[in-house]
């Protein structure tokens, strides 16, 4: 550790440079993926994004978009490595995203290439800190391939009615089941617990509703615990959208409003359950 | 037969007010058994009384005292001398390192009256050790309703052991005055301990520095306590004081600068050195947290001193209290 003189020090010569005034932007975002340690970031030119993946059957990935930023510079097409996301969410809180009515922690990002730390300097009111989190070569991640299936069926909701919904299932059920049909009930969330069935079913002709699009009826189990980590992302969000494929894939994805009234998202991948019966 | 010393107030308060006939007569028993515990061990005596007036955010500040001793270990030595208290927590020789603690008291500031008779005329004090998190539940009362604590009276007694007995005044729903008694059980020293409790030297520092305001620094130690067990602590002349951890993840630092520096008149050798060189040691975060959260006493001074690899002194100084705590350096560093 060497001590760097009063004049603000150059970090120049990076692969990728970034800049906010409000760390709290990218910090929300972050916090809400911390379901595991370990976490691949891409850093691309039109944003960061960030993938946590659990136990090979889901997996959450953030956007967070070069505009958030107010410097955003990067010199190849993808850079990709794997990083301790814990670590970095402590980092960018040490200011605890500022104190209410004083200025907010401002961050610097620079990462110079493959080997090299990402190294994050954090700045609020005349205070510095500087890390330096060690990156290693990235995993593999699941390609969920959602896209190239034809059947779909989708829906786009409020946050809150599904917050609720998520929040109060039953922890004593393992399984969790979710029906979305072009017929009534339209969209189902069913557990099983120690003390009976619970059913909530929310209507396309709900006010929460703001797009129904399902071409079949489609049903899925998933494990309660693989869907918890969603939770955090939901209650964050301001809507949601679910989807479901032919092969029972879910995909939930979370429009999120930072600070500064940019939207980021999430989406958060989910495999079936493997019935042996057939529903 | 006379005895010297003990306050006729050590015998059990509600005992005088009630004239219980059969408590009365239980009592003497005690004061038998008393008789010949005070043959042997010396006759001390203490007490101090303090009314909420004056004695009020005092003895809140007492409170918080006693709050960061308990955190820090589990016993805890007070020592009473005529016109001072002092709180020591020492562990000399330990394996492990504990930190030393120095809390030093001005009696006056508290107490309306303080009546005190030590070992003897030539060593007139006295020395208790007792565990801090009995104290400090009995004095968190004036924490949540400092008004309404009208009168405190401290003592030295005898009852089955000796103790510090608590009497605090409270107000009741009734006319009549609901008086709250704790006993805290204390184990006098003998005299041949006490040189293990004198006062601290001054060590002899490489850097001093004020620290900046303990709430910001407070919350960055508890970032980095998430990232390791370890945080160095380093400081120039110039007023700038590093924080830094390093873990297998990460290595983080933050820098105040800017931070003023106390005027000490020792050392005229050492502005010959360089002014910007930083001095460091290594400290348990764990340990360096009790202290940082202890202190809420409002805006104060800390004065944060550092020998090179060995040690950080911090020296805390408000109204009438003077806290030094010494952090020893991890043998990592």
């Amino acid at each position: 550790m060497s001590i760097h003189p009063e004049e603000e020090r150059e970090i120049n010569d990076g692969h990728f440079r970034a800049k906010t005034d409000n760390v709290k932007n990218i910090l929300q975002i972050l916090k809400t993926m911390n379901f595991r340690d370990q976490a691949n970031v891409v850093l691309s030119p039109s944003g960061i994004k960030v993938t946590v993946e659990n136990a090979k059957c889901a997996q959450a990935n953030a956007f967070i978009e070069s505009d958030l930023f107010q410097e955003y510079e990067i010199e190849e097409e993808m850079v990709i490595f794997k990083l301790n996301l814990t670590s970095w969410i402590e980092c960018l809180n040490i200011f605890g995203g500022g104190t209410a009515g004083a200025a907010t922690p401002s961050l610097k990002m620079v990462y110079r290439g493959h080997g090299y730390p990402l190294v994050l300097e954090l700045e609020e009111d005349g205070v510095v800190t500087d890390c330096e989190i060690k990156t290693e070569e990235p995993e593999d991640t699941l390609d969920f391939d959602f896209f190239s299936t034809e059947v779909m069926n989708k829906i786009i909701m409020r946050s809150e009615c599904l917050k609720e919904v998520f929040t109060d299932l039953d922890v004593t059920s393992e399984m969790v089941e979710i029906l979305m049909s072009p017929d009534a009930p339209y969209f189902r969330v069913s557990t099983f617990g120690n003390y009976g069935t619970s059913q909530t079913e929310i209507s396309m002709e709900s006010e929460m509703v703001e797009h129904f699009e399902c071409k079949q009826t489609l049903k899925q189990r998933y494990r309660l615990s693989l869907l918890k980590p969603s939770i955090k992302p939901l209650t964050a969000a301001l809507k949601v959208s679910v989807r479901m494929d032919a092969r029972g894939f879910l995909c939930l994805q979370f429009m999120i409003r930072t600070e500064s009234h940019h939207i980021c998202f999430i989406e958060y991948f989910c495999c079936p359950e493997e019935e042996d019966s057939d529903d | 037969m006379v005895r010297r010393g003990v306050l006729p107030a050590s015998l059990c308060g509600c005992c005088r007010e009630t004239r219980d006939a059969s408590h009365y007569f239980s009592e003497r028993m005690e004061e038998s058994r008393r008789e010949d515990l005070s043959r042997r061990s010396p006759a001390l005596c203490w007490g101090g009384e303090a009314c909420a007036t004056r004695g009020g955010e005092g003895t809140g500040l007492k409170q918080i005292v006693i709050g960061s001793l308990a955190r820090l270990a589990k016993l805890c030595v007070l020592r009473i001398t005529r016109t001072h208290l002092y709180f020591i927590i020492n562990e000399p020789g330990t394996v492990h390192r504990a930190p030393g603690l120095w809390a030093e008291l001005d009696q006056g500031h508290y107490f309306s009256t303080v009546t005190m008779s030590g070992v003897s005329e030539e060593h007139n004090e006295i020395f208790l050790e007792f565990e801090p998190d009995k104290l400090s539940g009995t004095l968190s009362v004036f924490k949540s309703n400092n008004a309404a604590v009208r009168n405190l009276k401290i003592k030295l007694a005898k009852k089955l052991s000796p103790c510090l007995t608590l009497e605090m005044q409270m107000p009741s729903f009734s006319e009549h005055a609901r008086t709250v008694v704790h006993d805290v059980p204390v184990l006098p020293l003998p005299r041949r301990q006490w040189h293990l409790y004198q006062e601290p030297e001054m060590p002899h520092f490489t850097a001093s520095i004020y620290l900046p305001p303990l709430k910001k620094l407070r919350h960055v130690v508890e970032r980095m306590k998430n990232l390791s067990s370890s945080l160095t602590l380093a400081a120039n002349r110039k007023g700038t004081l590093v924080l830094s951890v390093t873990s297998d993840a990460a290595n983080v630092s933050t820098y105040f600068r800017n931070l003023t520096m106390p005027t000490w008149d020792l050392e005229g050798a050492a502005s010959q050195m360089d002014e910007e060189q930083l001095h460091s040691a290594t400290v348990e975060i764990k340990k360096l947290i009790s202290f940082l959260a202890g202190e809420q006493i409002g805006p104060c001074k800390v004065i944060c001193n550092i020998v090179d690899d060995r040690m950080v002194h911090l020296f805390l100084l408000h109204d009438d209290v003077i806290l030094q705590y010494f952090l020893p350096a991890t043998r990592s560093s």
